[in-house]
């Protein structure tokens, strides 16, 4: 049976059909619904680890207790569990362990562009390219059977291309494989790497790497597509759809497998062809490798290393240098447009990270920010975040300055769930190294941007187990810190104060702002749009400056000064009150107002609530 | 209508609006009518109010890029005015704009940085690109049928109408992905997007 599949649910149905026991990541576009669809199988231990380094050694152990393993994550969490990575390849495990490294060309969801290819060439890790799903769920089964018989870590590196396509793919069942031991191995020379034993697990893992490309000579997942020799093209990925889509007559090199390659094969297609091109995204990984062969070959002097491939794109390069394409690029009519107003991602209506923001806009304080939603308080009208880096750098980043002796205060701002993930060792830092920090963690009981993934602070897991939450304000007083304060993120006058009494201390000091997410499906429940008095409203405009995307500017100017009044728009408004409270004029009634004055309107006086439609 | 061996389809919207679950459906309706499919789209940041982009493509032999190029697709379907003007250039000399009429205001505008585009633009574009223009009011419609939610299901019925495909097959593939309970107002939805497109 077919069946059209994501990249991810492939690679999901794929770890499922091999007979997968442990699976374990943390969320991050484009990965994260390889664990959430694989949750859903029977007879897999699925979780949401705290970390990818934690994902990492959860699967690891999973496999050297002989239990086929899976960690997945996105390019930069594998830079988080890079020290694992490494070790895994020395140690190999006693029953399959795979990686899934979910690349991200083009920036639509990360801080950075990075191959990830070169992670498994710099730790010795067969790495599996694939193209399309079908061979997502072919090469996840096969990474496993590969892991066993090579006794390495597999690494399948994918891109945000292949894991959000989907396309048809024919359904197996699993295969149920049995657990390689009853107990725990006891072998410290292959799994204890102290410098004695890692010496020798080092030419283990270089003679692996000379074995697995002697197997990929032959394996059909690299092979020969012979049509016109006069052009002969080495791809893998994605690119090579681009490549059979614009260069039809082509001759092809497909690699499944990206590291090691093959050389004899390589050798071989390039002696058949008479000019040699090499199509991949991002970095010329394969073409080095070619390079090394001593083979001349044309790729990245043709190809960008910059960003995404797309077929228009190498059809209009390829044209340029000389190559078969399909048919000339298509002209487009020059047409002329009004100019578009940007359509960015904003803090939604209802945000709770909104009051915090506010706050911090209105105190001109330098923030050091981190990855989540909550980064987006960095656009205008808030424009209070000043640094994001990656995953945990904020507080740090804030140490550091203050250290420097910078003459501000620094706040560092954190989601609850990146506070878990990489936040705790940076604050026990701050608290034990003694920096006046002042870190304000959002904590909106979820893990938001990625689709609210459960982390330590929502009581649940994964796999809707009940667990006990990890309090925030007790653990980080257990670290130490003498100053901390839990608030309503949307109480903006409870804020301030415990701001400011916060800021009175020369010391580490947290602030917890806490509300959840608007978008959790039982908070929606709650939602009741709130409306502007127009009797009220003179048009000042502070509403507008906190960024809600629910407050338009009306069409109607106050009458007393002649101004654009606010107008809230009902289908957006959750009634947070943000707005309320900062509106200096009382024209925007909160939903206990709006309540009072529905009881009082029948006894004749009326307010009228707009209706949600 | 258009009866080609391969169609390329772009959907264009803001999260939230169903775009994802209309991209999905158009896929697997092309897997049952015996065509290769495949659809590619972005998540992410995209669920925070931002433009979101789908490519959908069917082809008798074999589909090798999920992506549709600009100039290229068959049927540009709109979920928003404004994302249609944006990403008018896909559409093909010769195909079709289905275009919801429906403004979904950006924090840009409503800042005041920025104007949204009148209305009046539509046609004039798509006239100079070469496509036809087809409006359909999918929010009114949806509502007429029971729930502005199946706004979404007024515009895959409006498409269905373009393409020479037995309405049956829609139908299948609606109700693999729709809960049975919701089913009546979803095909009166269809119902009225199909009629919307051309009687």
């Amino acid at each position: 049976m077919k069946r059209i599949l994501s990249g991810n649910e492939a690679i999901a149905r794929g770890a499922w059909e091999a007979g997968v026991h442990v699976a374990a990541a943390y969320p991050g576009t484009p990965s994260t619904e390889i664990l959430e669809e694989l949750s859903r199988f029977p007879k897999v231990y699925c979780e949401w680890s705290t970390n990818e380094k934690v994902a990492l050694d959860v699967a690891a152990g999973a496999a050297y207790a002989g239990r086929r393993a899976l960690a997945t994550m996105k390019h930069v969490g594998l830079n988080v569990a890079a020290d694992s990575f490494f070790y895994a390849s020395f140690t190999g495990a006693e029953a399959g362990l795979v990686v899934v490294s979910a690349d991200d060309p083009a920036m639509h969801s990360s801080q950075n562009e990075q191959d990830n290819r070169r992670f498994a060439a710099f730790a010795r890790v067969p790495c599996l390219d694939p193209s399309d799903s079908q061979e997502c769920k072919d090469f996840t089964i096969l990474a496993f059977e590969l892991s066993e018989k090579f006794d390495a870590p597999v690494l399948l590196r994918t891109t945000t291309r292949i894991n959000h396509s989907a396309t048809p793919v024919e359904l197996g069942e699993r295969s149920e494989v049995a657990p390689r031991l009853e107990k725990f191995p006891r072998n410290p020379e292959k799994y204890v790497m102290v410098p004695a034993h890692a010496r020798k697990r080092h030419p283990l893992a270089e003679r692996r790497t000379l074995d697995l490309a002697a197997w990929a000579e032959t394996a059909p997942i690299n092979r020969i597509e012979w049509r016109d020799r006069r052009v002969g093209i080495i791809t893998a990925g994605v690119a090579y759809q681009y490549a059979r889509e614009v260069f039809p007559t082509a001759s092809v090199l497909k690699l499944g497998m990206v590291f090691p390659t093959p050389p004899q094969l390589i050798r071989s297609f390039a002696a058949g062809v008479e000019r040699l091109i090499v199509m991949e995204e991002l970095d010329p990984v394969l073409e080095e490798q070619v390079r090394l062969l001593g083979l001349a070959c044309e790729g990245k002097s043709i190809f960008p290393i910059c960003g995404e491939l797309d077929p228009t794109l190498v059809r209009r390069v390829g044209a340029a240098a000389g190559l078969p394409v399909d048919r000339p690029p298509v002209e487009i009519a020059a047409v002329e447009k009004p100019e578009l107003p940007a359509r960015p991602p904003v803090l939604c209506a209802g945000c709770p990270h909104r009051g915090v923001f506010q706050l911090l806009s209105k105190k001109r304080v330098p923030v050091t920010g981190d990855i989540g939603c909550y980064t987006l308080g960095l656009l205008p009208p808030l424009s209070a975040i000043h640094t994001c880096g990656c995953m945990g750098a904020g507080i740090g980043v804030a140490h550091g300055a203050a250290k420097a002796g910078i003459g501000e205060r620094m706040v560092a701002v954190i989601g609850d769930s990146t506070f878990y993930h990489t936040g705790l060792p940076a604050l026990a830092n701050v608290a034990y190294n003694k920096s006046n920090v002042l870190t304000i963690i959002l904590d909106n009981r979820t893990t938001a941007m990625t689709g609210h993934q459960p982390n330590p602070g929502t009581g649940v897991t994964l796999q809707q187990q009940p667990s006990d939450v990890i309090e925030l304000e007790p653990l980080v007083r257990a670290l130490g810190i003498k100053h901390a304060i839990t608030v309503d993120g949307y109480d903006v006058e409870a804020l301030e104060r415990a701001y400011t009494e916060l800021m009175a201390h020369d010391e580490p000091a947290v602030l917890v702002a806490r509300r959840p997410c608007i978008l959790l499906p039982e908070i929606r429940k709650q939602w009741v749009p709130l409306h502007v008095l127009e009797e009220k409203c003179t048009g000042c405009g502070v509403c507008f400056r906190i960024g809600c995307p629910a407050i338009l500017r009306s069409t109607e100017m106050s009458p007393s000064t002649q101004k654009p009044m606010a107008l809230i728009d009902p289908t957006l408004c959750t009634g947070c009150e943000v707005c309320s409270q900062v509106c200096p004029f009382d024209a925007i009634p909160t939903r206990d107002q709006l309540r009072l004055a529905e009881e009082e309107s029948h006894e004749g006086c009326s307010v009228p609530a707009p209706e949600r439609s | 209508m258009l009866d080609h061996s391969s169609y390329s389809f772009v959907l264009v919207g803001v999260g939230g609006q169903g775009t994802l679950l209309a991209s999905n459906i158009l896929t697997e309706v092309g897997l049952a009518a015996g065509f290769d499919a495949k659809k590619s789209e972005v998540h992410g940041m995209a669920q925070r109010g931002g433009s979101v982009l789908s490519h959908v493509r069917w082809d008798r032999e074999r589909v090798h890029s999920p992506l549709v190029g600009a100039g290229e697709a068959d049927v540009l379907l709109a979920f928003e005015k404004m994302e249609a003007l944006r990403f008018a250039e896909l559409v093909r000399r010769g195909g079709t704009a289905v275009v919801n009429d429906m403004a979904v205001v950006p924090v840009t505008v409503s800042s005041g940085k920025g104007v949204y585009p009148d209305d009046a633009h539509l046609p004039r574009v798509f006239a100079a690109l070469g496509a036809r223009l087809l409006v359909v009011p999918g929010e009114r419609l949806a509502i007429e049928a029971g729930t502005v939610k199946a706004a979404n299901v007024v515009l895959l019925g409006a498409i269905s109408k373009l393409l020479p495909l037995p309405e049956e097959l829609w139908w299948q593939c609606l109700s693999q992905r729709i809960p049975p309970r919701f089913m009546e107002i979803n095909q009166k939805a269809f119902a009225l997007g199909r009629a919307a497109a051309g009687g």
